[in-house]
């Protein structure tokens, strides 16, 4: 009698009925753009705020460079000595003075700038402040030594390689770090999604156990199966909930750009975007941007939404039946510490491996070796996969992982046929080996 | 009963089978050293209420679990109705375990739905027994509660209409009784005769020798991972009993009586309520005697109000077996 489906149906009703799950479901992605709007509307605050800076320039040299801005005013102090336009701007209370002293040569000006202020500048204004005077002492300096500013910086040149593959497709730069997001992305999302759902398969385990049904349901369905019919049970709960996450999370993000006029996704990049400003004028942000398009649609986007399915279900099932061995095994949560470290360590290990080693050389002899491995494969392929890994190298790895997969299976039944009818004493790993012999 | 003529098997065996709704034949289990059973051979007659009787730990349970799939034996063979047990035997087999639960946080009706369909059943014929039951038991308004509401007594209830449920052959009973309380228990018990008169064959496994007496009539005795007993339990009784005979007697002279007694029969003194005040005695006859001759003796005594054959109970038949071992 095959019972997978009926045993698999149960599973997953009794997760998605379950009101805490209910909740979980809709309440993480409400509470995750809650923060995250927070966060975005208090750094706004933050910036909204108008600094003045007071400049007491003796040299008479800078004082054209210090332009107001939104955020900046700049007020010009003239014919002061520097201890009393101290006092004076201690007493007005603006964020703090400049003084360019008066000097010889542009050199010994130079050294000499101060900021004063009450508690410690910003750095980003500081490396605004710092910004304006170099350019211009620089220009000066040219000036002097008889140069044309604008025909110094028309000489400049800059490189900028056109990374090309030999097959002729164009990358660059910026497309390297697209695909390590891409692959990273997927590779965390698998972490977090075995351990989140690894996890509740042990407790529905151990829940069984527990409430003593166990006995009842094995006089009834081989344990194999209902081992299976669990793990598919929760993983389809488990992709349901990603999902309302993702499609719920994605509503109230639009609901809430609309509604507060925050722009939640473009607010982080902002502030990159006004440092990128001052070294790359809008033109080059803009081909920029193209090219990175360009990039992300030059990815392997087939090869890698295909594989990451086939792997995310590899990987996942493979750590699943782990889980559910660990459940059988034990009779309480608090038992599961000692055998969660074999499983951890493995999915700590690719990840360090898929953030360093792979960033390193996504080709390297280490990313290679562990993107075989059937533990660390899922993470690290899927990490390898945007840099182009050829297609027989990701069936081997695949086929591999399958292979452990059903032979991790044989193992957890095993362990679980016999671990379900064990009460009372918490086993050793000697005792869970003598258990595959029974 | 085909494969038995294909298999051409002998007649001995053949009526062995025939009479037999369960035969497990030399089963051998062991966990790593430990051994749970060796060479146990029990015959479960059709239509019986057969008890399974043995110390914790001698072995029951890991012969049910046999019985049910659930453990394979190392050795041996386990035939039901003449067949070699195979996966579609579960529904045949109804167990209500010792160590049982339900899904706390599920609905009764739902839950039961599902047990049945485990065992088997098509959804409509699985609602159908239920409403059945549910009707039975006066409980059909439990169907939509969670098993976390109801007492312990009621998730037992639950627990035994699911295992009856499918109406199968065997019934396999571990400790049917516990978490009832005496009406309760009572059901329970007329509804294991009721499902024994209408044909199913019981295997029972209880610790409470009372409803040995009671509803059995064949027991196996395990100790130690063996079978140290085994047959019908009146039989069982006779080879135990030991001639002896509780006997009230009155008397004016009852040291003399006693005296003469002592030299003609072993004798014991015995307790029992009676309303006279009588000689009271366990009195032993040598084996093969009549009893009659003891009775003309006694009567010639005095005046004989209580003569009552001492019947070994099952408790003391089990305490016997298992110190003899």
């Amino acid at each position: 009698m095959n019972h997978l489906g009926l045993i698999t149906k149960r599973e997953f009703l009794n997760k998605v009925k379950n009101k805490s799950f209910i909740l979980m479901t809709f309440l993480s992605p409400l509470i995750m753009v809650g923060v995250i709007t927070l966060v975005v509307y208090l750094t706004q605050l933050n910036n909204d705020k108008v600094r003045t800076i007071s400049v007491l320039d003796e040299s008479k040299l800078f004082a054209n460079e210090f332009v107001d801005t939104e955020n900046t005013k700049y007020d010009l102090l003239e014919s002061l000595e520097l201890d009393a336009a101290k006092k004076i701007v201690q007493e007005a209370g603006t964020y703090g003075l400049l003084y360019i002293p008066k000097g010889a040569t542009i050199d010994e000006i130079s050294d000499k700038v101060k900021f004063f202020s009450e508690d410690s500048p910003s750095l980003l204004v500081m490396d605004k402040i710092e910004d304006k005077i170099e350019e211009k002492a620089r220009n000066i300096k040219l000036k002097n030594s008889g140069l044309d500013p604008e025909i110094v910086n028309s000489l400049r040149v800059k490189i900028n390689a056109n990374l090309e593959t030999f097959e002729g497709e164009k990358t660059s730069k910026m497309g390297s770090g697209l695909k390590l997001a891409a692959g990273g992305i997927a590779g965390y999302l698998l972490f977090m999604f075995i351990i989140i759902y690894g996890n509740m398969i042990m407790r529905s385990v151990i829940e069984e156990k527990t409430s003593r049904i166990i006995e009842v349901i094995i006089s009834s369905v081989k344990p194999v199966q209902l081992l299976l019919g669990k793990i598919f049970g929760t993983t389809l709960a488990g992709i349901t909930q990603f999902l309302t996450w993702v499609i719920v999370g994605g509503i109230l993000v639009t609901i809430v750009s609309a509604v507060f006029g925050i722009d939640i996704a473009g607010a982080q990049m902002e502030q990159q975007q006004e440092a990128m400003n001052q070294v790359a004028n809008s033109q080059e942000v803009q081909n920029g941007v193209n090219v990175l398009i360009q990039e992300f649609l030059n990815l392997p986007l087939a090869n890698l939404i295909i594989m990451f399915v086939f792997f995310f279900v590899g990987g996942y099932l493979l750590y699943a039946s782990l889980y559910a061995a660990i459940g059988a095994a034990v009779d309480n949560e608090t038992d599961t510490q000692q055998f969660m470290l074999p499983i951890i360590m493995p999915l700590m290990l690719a990840i360090y491996v898929g953030f360093f080693t792979v960033i390193e050389n996504p080709h390297g002899t280490v990313s290679q070796v562990f993107s075989y491995i059937p533990f660390t494969s899922p993470v690290v392929m899927l990490m390898r996969i945007p840099f182009g890994v050829p297609i027989w190298q990701q069936l081997i790895s695949l086929a591999v992982l399958f292979g452990t997969f059903f032979l991790t299976v044989l193992f957890a039944a095993k362990i679980y046929r016999v671990g379900i009818l064990m009460y009372g004493k918490k086993p050793s790993y000697k005792e869970l080996i003598k258990w595959l012999k029974y | 009963m085909a494969a038995f003529f294909v298999k051409s098997i002998s007649l001995p065996k053949f009526i062995q089978y025939m009479n037999n709704l369960l035969v497990a034949e030399n089963i051998v289990k062991t966990f790593g050293d430990y051994t749970a059973l060796s060479n146990v051979s029990i015959e479960v007659p059709k239509g019986s209420i057969f008890g399974l009787l043995g110390p914790n730990g001698a072995g029951k349970t890991t012969l049910i679990r046999i019985i049910n799939q659930i453990t394979m034996p190392d050795q041996g063979l386990v035939t039901l109705d003449g067949e070699p047990l195979k996966p579609d035997h579960i529904k045949d087999i109804g167990y209500l375990p010792e160590e049982r639960g339900l899904y706390k946080s599920m609905k009764v009706g739902e839950q039961a739905l599902y047990l049945a369909q485990l065992k088997g059943l098509s959804n409509a014929e699985a609602k159908k027994q239920l409403k059945y039951w549910f009707d039975k038991f006066e409980i059909g308004d439990w169907w939509n509660k969670k098993i976390q509401e109801l007492s312990k007594g009621m998730a037992q209830k639950i627990q035994f209409i699911v295992t009856v449920l499918h109406k199968p052959k065997l019934l396999i009973f571990d400790e049917p009784f516990s978490g009832f309380d005496p009406i309760n228990a009572n059901m329970i018990k007329d509804e294991i005769l009721q499902l024994r008169d209408d044909g199913a064959t019981v295997i029972f496994s209880t610790h409470r020798m009372e409803s040995v007496e009671e509803l059995c009539d064949h027991i196996a005795l395990i100790h130690e991972s063996n079978k140290i007993l085994d047959g019908k339990l009146l039989d069982i009784k006779r080879a135990y009993k030991s001639n002896t005979f509780e006997v009230g007697l009155i008397t004016d002279n009852k040291s003399e009586v006693t005296q003469s007694l002592k030299g003609k029969f072993e004798i014991a003194d015995a307790t029992f309520k009676t309303i006279n005040d009588e000689l009271k005695f366990n009195i032993k006859i040598e084996n093969g005697a009549s009893p009659n001759e003891l009775v003309s003796y006694l009567t010639s005594k005095g005046e004989l109000t209580h003569f009552v054959e001492v019947v070994p109970s099952v408790s003391d038949i089990f305490i016997q077996t298992v110190q003899n071992n």
